[in-house]
C-alpha cells in the first residue's frame, strides 16, 4: 500500500475519536449560543463537573466491563446500597467518616466478588447476574434504610461530593492560585508525556502520526485544559471530585492502554476462545473486572451521597443506563473488544452537557429523554455505518 | 440454442481501491461440472457472488447470460428464482431446527400461512432420498455431522428446482469418506441434468469429477482447460494458478533429530457432554528435538481433541495420562501452565480460536507472551512494535503495517500471524493443527518452510493434517489415529498414503466384522 494510502488509513482509524471530539465541541458551542453564554459561565462549568461526576466515575468502570464483552446493570442499585450503608455507618454506628469510606469501598469489592463469582466461575451471563443484582441490591438498600432517608452527613464527608480544594487566594484573588497551578502543571505533564512518547516511538522507528496532526492535537488539548482551569479558577477553584475523576481517568486509561491486564481485557472481548488458548486466565480476569466495577460503583455511591448530603432508598435509579449510554456514545462496541476510557468520559460529558443545556433552556424532562435516546442511537448508528463502509467486501 | 447454460462476459467488479475482478469471462456448458480454481484472493468467491446476486446488478460491469437470456439479478431471491443456487463455504443451516425445517426455510410448505407439517416432512424425505441421506427429516441439524449437513444444503438447493448449482469449497470441512460421497452425489446430479460449478482447492477432486476447469488469477481469467484431455495434470493446474511451475510442493529438508523432548503417555479423554464416551483412548505419542511428527486421522478420530486436551486441558472431561518433557513429568492442566512448560498449540480454526480479528497484528502476535515485553505488568508498546515488525518481515506477512487488523488479512497471512504468536512464545514443542487449511498453494509452501525452520532450531513439531500428501511431504514420522486410538507409528521411508489410510480406518473395520 502507498504512503498516501496508509496516511489515509491512519486518519480513517482516528475518525471515530475525532468525530466524538468534534461532536462534543459542536454541542458546547450550540448550547453556548442558545443559552446566551450561560453554558460556559464559570459557575455552570463547575456545576457540570460536580453534577456529572458519579456518572463519569461509573462510566470508567463500565467501559472496561463492556470491552470484555459483559455488561453491568446493577451499578445504580449498588450506588444506592453503598450510600445507604455509609449513612448507617456514619450516623447510626458513629464510625469516623474516613473509616466508613474505606469500609464502603471494601463493601463494593464484596459486591463485585459476589457477582463476579456467578459470572466468571459459574458461567451465568453477566446480563442475568447483574439484573438479579439490580433487584437484590435495591432490596437490600430499602431494608437497610427501612424506607427512611438518612441525613445529614459530616462536612468532611460531604467535601468528597461537593467540596473544593482550599482557596489559596483567600477568596479575594481574581483567579484562584492553586487551581491555576494545578491546571498549568497538568498541561505541562501532558505536553511532556506526549513529546516523550513521540520521541520514544521515533527511536524505535515506529510508523507514527504526521507531525502537523500531532501538534494540532496537542495544542488543542492543552488549550482546552487551560480554558477549564481558567473557568474553574474564576469561580470557587478545583472541585475535589474533579481530582478523583482525573486520577481515575489517567490511571485506568494507562491500565487499559498499556498494562498486561488491560490487554487481556481487550483480548477477552475480541475473541474469548482465542484469549483462553493464548494462556489468558479468562475467568480470573472477568472476576477481577467485576470486583473493580464493584469498588468503582461504591466510590460513585459515596460521591453521590456526599453531594446530596442524603442516603435515599431511590438513589442511583437509572444510573446504569446513563453509564452504559456514555460508554456506547464513547465508541465502545456492543460485541466487546473495542472502546476507550477517554471515549467513555467524553460520552458521559456529552450526555451531561445535553442535560445541563436543555435544563437551562427549559426543555421538559420528557423531551430531554427523547433527545438523549436519539443521540445514543445516532452515535451507535454512526459506528455501524462506519464499520460497514470500511469493512467493504 | 447454444450448449452453454451460462455465460458471464467481461465481468469487472471494483471495491474501493481494489479491482477484484477484471474482465472475467466464464462459459459453462449445460450438464457439465465446471471447476473454478485459483489462489485465495484470486476472485473466485467474488465472481460467484456476482453470479448469485449477492452483489446486485449495477454494482459490477459486464453481462450475465443464463439460458440465452441476459439476466440482472438484484438479490439472491432473483437468482434462485432462475434456478441458480449457491452453497457457501460456511454452511447456512440453523442448528436448532430440524432437517426438514432447514430445507424449507424461507420456502415453507404452507397453507394460508400455517405450516403443513406432513407435507414438509414428506417432501423433505423425498429430497433426502435424492441426496442419499437416510436420516429422519425431523432430526435436528445440530445432531448430524458436517458431512450430512452438506447434503442437507444440497437437498435444500434441490427443493428450489436448481438448474445451476454453485458449490464453494464443499469438501473443505469433510473427511475423505464424506468427500467421496459428496463428489459421487454431484456426479449423480449431473446425470439428472443439473449443471454444477465447484470451487475447490483440492485438485485431486477436480481431476476426478470436473469436465472443465477455469483458472482465475489476480482477478483475471487465465485459461479454461478441458479435463478430459490427458495432458491435464494437477501440476498443470497449479502452474496456471500460481503462474509458474512449482518444482516441488514441499521444500527439501534434511532433518537433524536429537533427544526425545516430549512424551505423552496413556492419554485418555472423555467427551465433555457424554461422559461415558472416550474421545481419546490410551494414546501415547512422543516427539524428538528437530523432529516433525504427523498425526493422521479421519475427521472425528480425535486429533484436535488429543492436542487440545494436552494443551491446558482445553477440551474434554476426566482427562488422565502423563506428560513428560525431557524425561521429567510436567503438568499441563491450564493453558498458562502448558505455555510455561514450553508447549504451543496453533488451532485449526483461526477465526474462532486463533485470532482476535478486530485487533491488529502486533497485539495478536504478542498475546501469548506479553510477559516478554512487559515489566511489572506494564507493556512496552514500542518494543511490541519492533517484535511484531520483525515477524512481519521474517514470516513475509503481507500487510501495510503491523497495525493492520488481522480480520482484513487473507487466510495465509492470518495463519502466519498465528504462527508468529506461537513462535514469539518461544516454545520447545509446537502442535500445529491443520496449519495449511484454507490457504493457497504459494502460502502453503511458505508455511512448510517455516515448519522446517522451526525443526532446525531444535524444536519438536507435531503436525495434524487431513491431507495425507502434506503429511507424507513434510513429516519425519507419522502416527495414525483411529477412534481415539493410536493405531500405527510409521517412519517416513515406510509411509505411503495407502498404508496410512489402512491404519486410519483400522478400528472401524474391526467393528464391522
Amino acid at each position: 500500500m502507498s504512503a498516501f494510502g496508509s496516511a489515509l488509513n491512519y486518519l480513517a482509524g482516528q475518525l471515530r475519536q475525532i468525530g466524538l471530539f468534534i461532536a462534543l465541541i459542536a454541542i458546547i458551542i450550540f448550547f453556548q449560543v442558545a443559552t446566551d453564554g450561560i453554558t460556559l459561565k464559570p459557575i455552570n462549568v463547575s456545576n457540570l463537573i460536580v453534577q456529572n461526576s458519579y456518572i463519569l466515575i461509573l462510566a470508567v468502570g463500565m467501559v472496561m466491563v463492556i470491552i470484555a464483552g459483559h455488561i453491568d446493570l446493577s451499578v445504580g442499585s449498588v450506588v444506592a446500597f453503598v450510600g445507604a450503608m455509609s449513612g448507617v455507618m456514619i450516623t447510626q454506628w458513629n464510625i469516623p467518616w474516613w473509616v466508613a469510606i474505606i469500609l464502603c469501598l471494601i463493601l463494593g469489592a464484596l459486591v463485585g466478588m459476589w457477582q463476579g463469582f456467578w459470572i466468571a466461575y459459574f458461567g451465568i451471563p453477566a446480563f442475568i447476574v447483574t439484573l438479579a443484582g439490580m433487584l437484590t441490591f435495591r432490596g437490600l438498600t430499602q431494608i437497610t434504610l427501612q424506607n427512611q432517608q438518612i441525613s445529614p452527613f459530616p462536612t468532611e464527608f460531604r467535601a468528597l461530593g461537593s467540596g473544593f480544594l482550599p482557596d489559596l487566594g483567600g477568596g479575594t484573588s481574581f483567579l484562584e492560585p492553586l487551581t491555576v497551578a494545578l491546571g498549568v502543571l497538568a498541561t505541562l505533564l501532558l505536553v511532556a508525556q506526549a513529546v516523550r512518547s513521540r520521541v520514544a516511538r521515533k527511536k524505535y522507528n515506529v510508523e507514527d502520526e504526521p507531525l502537523s496532526w500531532f501538534l494540532i492535537k496537542l495544542v488543542f488539548t492543552a488549550a482546552l485544559i487551560l480554558l477549564i482551569t481558567y473557568l474553574l479558577a474564576s469561580y470557587r477553584g478545583t472541585p475535589i471530585v474533579l481530582i478523583v475523576l482525573g486520577v481515575l481517568t489517567v490511571a485506568y486509561s494507562a491500565v487499559m492502554a498499556r498494562s498486561v491486564f488491560g490487554r487481556h481485557v481487550y483480548a477477552l472481548g475480541g475473541n474469548l476462545n482465542a484469549a483462553a488458548l493464548s494462556g489468558v486466565k479468562t475467568k480470573r480476569v472477568t472476576f477481577q473486572l467485576f470486583v473493580n466495577m464493584g469498588v468503582i460503583s461504591a466510590l460513585a455511591g459515596l460521591v453521590f451521597t456526599a453531594q446530596l448530603n442524603l442516603a435515599n432508598p431511590k438513589a442511583g435509579d437509572g444510573f446504569e443506563l446513563d453509564a452504559i449510554a456514555a460508554v456506547f456514545i464513547g465508541g465502545a462496541a456492543v460485541t466487546g473488544g473495542i472502546g476507550t476510557v477517554t471515549g467513555a468520559i467524553i460520552g458521559g460529558l456529552i450526555i451531561g452537557i445535553l442535560n445541563n443545556g436543555m435544563s437551562i433552556l427549559g426543555v421538559g424532562t420528557e423531551y430531554q429523554q427523547l433527545i438523549k435516546g436519539l443521540v445514543l442511537l445516532a452515535a451507535v448508528a454512526f459506528d455501524v455505518y462506519n464499520k460497514r463502509r470500511s469493512g467493504g467486501r | 440454442m447454444t450448449t452453454n447454460i451460462l455465460e458471464m462476459r467481461n465481468i469487472t467488479k471494483t471495491f474501493p481501491g481494489v479491482k477484484a475482478l477484471q474482465d472475467v469471462s466464464l462459459a459453462v456448458q449445460r450438464g457439465h461440472i465446471h471447476a473454478i480454481c485459483g489462489e485465495n484472493g484470486a476472485g473466485k468467491s467474488t465472481l460467484m457472488k456476482v453470479l448469485s446476486g449477492v452483489y446486485p446488478a449495477g454494482t459490477y460491469d459486464g453481462e450475465i447470460v443464463l439460458e440465452d437470456k441476459t439476466v440482472e439479478f438484484k438479490s439472491i431471491n432473483d437468482s434462485e428464482a432462475s434456478g441458480v443456487v449457491i452453497i457457501h463455504q460456511e454452511l447456512a443451516l440453523s442448528p436448532y431446527l430440524s432437517i426438514a425445517e432447514n430445507i424449507f426455510l424461507g420456502n415453507e410448505q404452507q397453507k394460508n400461512g400455517w405450516i403443513d407439517w406432513n407435507k414438509t416432512n414428506l417432501e423433505a424425505s423425498k429430497l433426502l432420498a435424492r441426496v442419499g441421506l437416510k436420516d429422519n427429516p425431523i432430526t435436528k441439524v445440530m445432531d448430524i455431522g458436517v458431512g450430512k449437513q452438506q447434503l442437507v444444503e444440497i437437498a435444500k438447493a434441490l427443493s428450489k428446482e436448481v438448474k445451476l448449482l454453485i458449490l464453494d469449497e464443499p469438501t473443505a470441512a469433510l473427511n475423505d469418506e464424506d468427500s467421496a460421497h459428496l463428489l459421487d452425489l454431484i456426479l449423480h446430479l449431473k446425470g439428472q441434468g443439473i449443471t454444477s460449478i465447484i470451487i475447490s482447492h483440492k485438485l485431486n477432486e477436480i481431476k476426478a469429477i470436473a469436465d472443465e476447469v477455469t483458472i482465475i488469477r489476480d482477478g483475471k481469467t487465465i485459461e479454461t482447460l478441458d479435463m478430459h484431455s490427458d495432458q491435464i495434470t494437477e501440476e498443470r493446474i497449479i502452474k496456471g494458478m500460481v503462474g509458474r511451475d512449482l518444482e516441488s510442493r514441499y521444500p527439501d529438508h534434511t532433518p537433524h533429530i536429537g533427544e526425545e523432548i516430549l512424551r505423552v503417555e496413556n492419554w485418555t479423554v472423555h467427551h465433555p457432554l457424554d461422559h461415558e464416551r472416550k474421545v481419546v483412548s490410551n494414546a501415547s505419542i512422543s516427539v524428538k528435538a528437530g523432529e516433525i511428527v504427523g498425526i493422521a486421522g479421519l475427521m472425528g478420530a480425535g486429533r484436535t481433541e488429543l492436542a487440545m486436551s494436552v494443551f491446558g486441558h482445553s477440551y474434554g472431561y476426566n482427562i488422565s495420562g502423563k506428560v513428560y518433557k525431557n524425561g521429567t513429568e510436567i503438568k499441563t492442566n491450564t493453558v498458562s501452565a502448558a505455555i510455561d512448560n514450553g508447549l504451543a498449540y496453533a488451532t485449526e480454526d483461526r477465526k474462532h480460536y486463533g485470532l482476535n480479528l478486530i485487533e491488529d497484528i502486533k497485539r495478536n502476535v504478542t498475546l501469548a507472551a506479553l510477559g516478554k515485553i512487559s515489566r511489572a505488568g506494564w507493556v512496552d508498546s514500542n518494543r511490541e512494535v519492533v517484535v511484531a515488525e520483525g515477524f512481519r518481515k521474517s514470516m513475509n506477512i503481507k500487510a501495510p503495517s503491523v497495525e493492520a487488523l488481522t480480520g482484513k488479512l487473507s487466510g495465509g497471512n492470518q495463519q502466519k500471524v498465528v504462527l508468529s504468536k506461537w513462535m514469539f512464545s518461544d516454545p520447545d514443542v509446537l502442535i500445529l493443527d491443520e496449519p495449511t487449511r484454507g490457504i493457497d498453494v504459494g502460502a502453503k509452501y511458505e508455511i512448510y518452510g517455516i515448519i522446517n525452520r522451526l525443526a532446525d532450531e531444535g524444536k519438536g513439531v507435531i503436525v495434524i493434517s487431513s491431507e495425507l500428501p502434506e503429511l507424507l511431504g513434510i513429516c519425519d514420522r507419522i502416527y495414525t489415529l483411529s477412534e481415539g486410538r493410536i493405531t500405527a507409528d510409521v517412519p517416513r521411508n515406510q509411509a505411503t498414503a495407502e498404508y496410512l489410510m489402512q491404519h486410519m480406518t483400522q478400528e472401524r473395520e474391526k467393528d464391522h466384522a
